[in-house]
């Protein structure tokens, strides 16, 4: 295209026009391009959500059997002795083994029998105890329990695995026929799996539960809250209203600015090395991780702090300075409380992201299999995201439906946590 | 529990001497506090910081140094033949007392000696809290009369109260510099302890990473090989793959939602970004090992692909995910952060939107956008869980991101869970990734800021 070309009005128009069409499919193609990208990032989140809920909704029911379990005195209590020590050593799945026998006579095979057994979890034993010893006028009568079943059995009925080729599967067919038997004789149903929400962790699915993890996410939270947030808003307050301009003062920012962008399992060598090694602290404890949460999300809330202090206007602390309040009195009494809404919000937000945090609990040593509740913050615990990781690591297919379970569990705490920071926001954001 | 009562004990006294010193100021001038040079609560304050204070430090040191003074005092109470036992053996048998003591059962070897110190264990535990709990009152109980004596009119109670919060709210201040310190230090003291055992050449130029250890001199493949190599490569091409979907992804939603995106659109897909960058890296682990890498899998074997279940597509497509929010909010700042005369006066000659944003618009925000590049670069490398959920364990020297390939992170995880036996080259390895992790974001964040410093458009 030379100049000559141009010269012309008509032409120029001409070629104006020609490129134009192009012009506006590129522009086309550019905003659906952007469309694309949202909706790609939103059918992420969608297919995420989706994949967790799809299959963790099943871990909130589970199967369980009845039995009509005869409490026998020679069993359980031989000698009479009605003393707690004799009662607790009693062999109670020789309870259960009974009451299996008896509805199902016919099952004679030693093989068999073992399989028949084990369709019952292996937790009822120690159900039946807890019973005996909260109520040992029980011995001698014949109850109809509820037991929860074996997590095979769980996870047969709930359509997870089928019967394969003779014995290969994690289900026999002899085992589906007791299982039907069961459920014509209505001694098999689906009940809401109270065991997942109250009790502690556990090798069997079945009675496998997350209370111990949120209690041990409680205490560390309670350790974290309890340390960063004084800290933290003690920091923002002198930094932003108090710390001459000076070398030091750069150092401490620069210092928070890069923590903030320090990899989350750098912080959990530092606890190791520091909290478990030098200072000898107990491993796996809440307190430990709480530590390691604080130094994680200080720069948080510093920033957020500081932030909110900085959206103060300065008229109000010149007007208390020039009623004759002194600095700390026009911050602490005029300044903190107009900024403390912003600090919250920022606080629950640091909150939140530790809560959902894994890796340097990993290397404090709460990775380790704890099946008491935690009753302390120096107890061994374990908290909510990690108990995820162990179950995604178990073998068991019932494993990973309560993972997805507890998943939603800790989604749904974050969106609480989130949800109260919005509404803390939208309630006290003023502006000047 | 023990600690939080001898916490309350000092709170409690600390209320008490607040309002004693209260009253005590008020008593000195009769009711006339005009002739007080403070306030009486600063009077009050005066006294209940003297009072916790010292005592506050004194807990502090105490619970800190608590279980080892203990732990020590026991050991040396043991029979000979314990105290001659090498490190670990004696960290076991220390466990076995606590296990005693705490009344929990103990398998094993049920030795008279390890009762004997067991009672001795709780019996110096109940010692030392009474002894902490006496020091701890005597000192409250002192601070709180000494101080109470100073009370006089003319005494400046509120600047010694105000010099007191600013000097603790400078400490407050340190713990950042501390906690850079103590990471810095740790990790390096670990690391230089390791290059003793393993020369640094080994370490930075091998070829091979697997850290077994003999622990039999004449094990079949003894020694380990400390490499860093494959793990380099893994590293990277994960966050590779992840900043390939992330970067793409990330920018053009954010120049969507800033320029081209209606209110409603923008409260709509604002939160979801916002989700996708408050759910926990575990379920994002969890979601690659769960949904991505079967997927995959299944794909792969449909088109005759062999492709492992821990490949690193997975894991970097699921990181990618992970990223987008964070590219994509740090974007949207800096794109808004971009005059509207400019876009104004290019759309005024003449330009589409498009033109206007690739040309003007992505130009002037450049440093930003790089600079939050950068950041989520740093933010792949130093991810954790998703690759130890989704990614291999073993250290692959490949360019096929269908193969399993590990990464820093995992190595660190996996050399440091598990057993504990704290001077093997194996877990020091852990902590010489570890500087080597922290040296790698370290740079990258002050690259990254840098750029945004250096090349930053002023429109003032």
């Amino acid at each position: 295209m030379n100049r000559a070309e141009l010269n012309s009005h008509e032409d120029r128009l001409q070629l104006i026009k020609s490129k134009l069409k192009w012009r506006y499919a590129k522009e086309n193609i550019f905003r659906v391009s952007g469309i694309i990208a949202i909706l790609l990032a939103v059918s992420m989140l969608a297919i995420l959500f989706i994949s967790i809920i799809g299959s963790g909704y099943t871990a909130f029911q589970q199967t369980f059997i009845r039995l009509d379990i005869k409490f026998d005195q020679d069993v359980i209590d031989p000698d009479n002795k009605k003393e707690p020590e004799a009662l607790s050593q009693a062999d109670y799945s020789a309870l259960v083994k009974t009451a299996l026998s008896k509805m199902f006579p016919d099952v004679s095979d030693r093989r068999e029998r073992r399989d028949l057994y084990s369709i019952v979890s292996s937790g009822a034993a120690f159900e039946l105890r807890d019973m005996i010893m909260g109520n040992p006028a029980l011995i001698g009568t014949t109850q109809q329990v509820w037991f929860p079943a074996d997590d095979d059995v769980d996870m047969y009925i709930k359509g997870h695995i089928q019967v394969e080729a003779e014995g290969s599967g994690r289900i026999k067919e002899s085992t589906v026929q007791w299982i039907n038997a069961l459920t014509e004789s209505k001694s098999l149903k689906k009940r809401f799996n109270t065991t997942l929400f109250t009790g502690g962790d556990s090798r069997e699915p079945e009675i496998a539960g997350i209370w111990g993890a949120v209690v041990g996410s409680f205490y560390t939270m309670i350790v974290t809250l309890a340390l960063s947030f004084p800290l933290g808003v003690a920091t923002a307050v002198y930094l932003e209203e108090f710390a001459p301009k000076n070398i030091w003062t750069d150092i401490v920012e620069v210092n928070i600015n890069n923590l903030a962008a320090v990899p989350s399992i750098v912080f959990g060598l530092l606890g190791l090395a520091v909290f478990l090694n030098f200072f000898g602290l107990p491993r796996s404890a809440p307190i430990v991780g709480g530590l390691v949460l604080t130094l994680m999300t200080l720069p948080t809330i510093i920033i957020a702090s500081r932030a909110s202090l900085l959206a103060v206007p300065p008229s109000i602390r010149e007007g208390a300075l020039g009623v004759g309040a002194s600095r700390m009195q026009s911050v602490l009494h005029h300044v903190l409380p107009l900024a403390l809404p912003g600090m919250l919000t920022g606080t629950i937000i640091g909150m939140a992201r530790a809560l959902g945090e894994t890796a340097p609990l990993l290397m404090i040593g709460m990775v380790a299999f704890i099946v008491d509740i935690p009753t302390g913050v120096f107890d061994k615990a374990t908290v909510l995201p990690v108990q995820i990781y162990l179950w995604a690591d178990s073998p068991e297919r019932a494993f990973v439906e309560r993972t997805s379970a507890t998943i939603m569990v800790l989604l749904a705490f974050l969106l609480i946590m989130n949800a109260l920071a919005v509404i803390l926001r939208k309630k006290f954001e003023r502006r000047w | 529990m023990n600690n939080l009562s001898l916490l309350l004990v000092v709170i409690v006294l600390s209320v008490a001497g607040y309002y004693l010193g209260r009253k005590r100021s008020v008593d000195v001038v009769r009711g006339e506090i005009r002739h007080l040079h403070s306030l009486p609560g600063y009077y009050g304050l005066f006294v209940a910081l003297w009072c916790g204070l010292p005592a506050l430090v004194v807990l502090a040191v105490w619970i800190a140094s608590q279980t080892s003074v203990i732990t020590s005092l026991v050991v040396s109470g043991l029979p000979p033949d314990f105290r001659s036992l090498p490190g670990e053996q004696l960290s076991l048998v220390i466990n076995d007392i606590r296990n005693i003591a705490d009344g929990t059962i103990v398998s094993g070897t049920r030795d008279q000696a390890l009762y004997a110190a067991a009672k001795h264990y709780n019996r110096l535990k109940v010692t030392g809290f009474l002894a902490i709990l006496a020091v701890i009152l005597s000192i409250c109980i002192a601070g709180l009369g000494l101080s109470k004596r100073h009370i006089a009119p003319s005494m400046r109670a509120r600047v010694k109260v105000e010099r007191t919060i600013t000097v603790l709210m400078v400490l407050c201040s340190t713990v950042a510099i501390f906690t850079t310190v103590g990471i810095v230090l740790s990790v390096l003291f670990e690391s230089i302890r390791f290059f003793n055992q393993i020369p640094i050449t080994d370490f930075l130029f091998g070829l091979e990473w697997s850290p077994q250890m003999a622990i039999r001199a004449d094990q079949v493949g003894a020694a380990g090989s400390f490499g860093i190599a494959p793990l380099l490569t893994g590293t990277l091409m994960i966050s590779g793959i992840a900043m390939l979907v992330a970067v793409p992804i990330g920018l053009m939603s954010a120049i969507y939602m800033s320029e081209y995106a209606t209110d409603r659109v923008r409260t709509v897909a604002k939160p979801v970004l916002e989700i996708l960058a408050g759910i926990p890296t575990v379920v994002y682990g969890f979601f690659a090992a769960l949904t991505v890498a079967p997927f995959l899998r299944d794909i792969g074997a449909g088109m005759g692909l062999d492709v492992s279940s821990e490949s690193a597509l997975a894991a970097g497509l699921v990181m990618g995910i992970m990223i987008i929010p964070f590219i994509s909010s740090l974007s949207d700042d800096v794109i808004n952060a971009v005059p509207q005369s400019l876009r104004d006066g290019s759309m005024g000659i003449g330009a589409t939107k498009s033109e206007t944003v690739v040309k003007v618009v992505l130009p002037a925000a450049l440093p930003g956008i790089v600079g939050s590049i950068l950041l989520g670069v740093s933010r792949a490398i130093g991810e954790t869980m998703i690759v130890v959920m989704a990614a291999g364990l073993t250290a692959n020297l490949t360019a096929n991101p269908l193969n399993a390939v590990t990464t820093f992170t995992v190595q660190i995880v996996t050399l440091l869970i598990g057993d504990q036996e704290f001077d093997s080259p194996k877990t020091l390895a852990a902590f010489a990734l570890g500087l080597v992790l922290f040296i790698m974001t370290l740079c990258l964040n002050i690259i990254a800021l840098y750029v945004v410093r250096r090349y930053r458009e002023q429109y003032e």
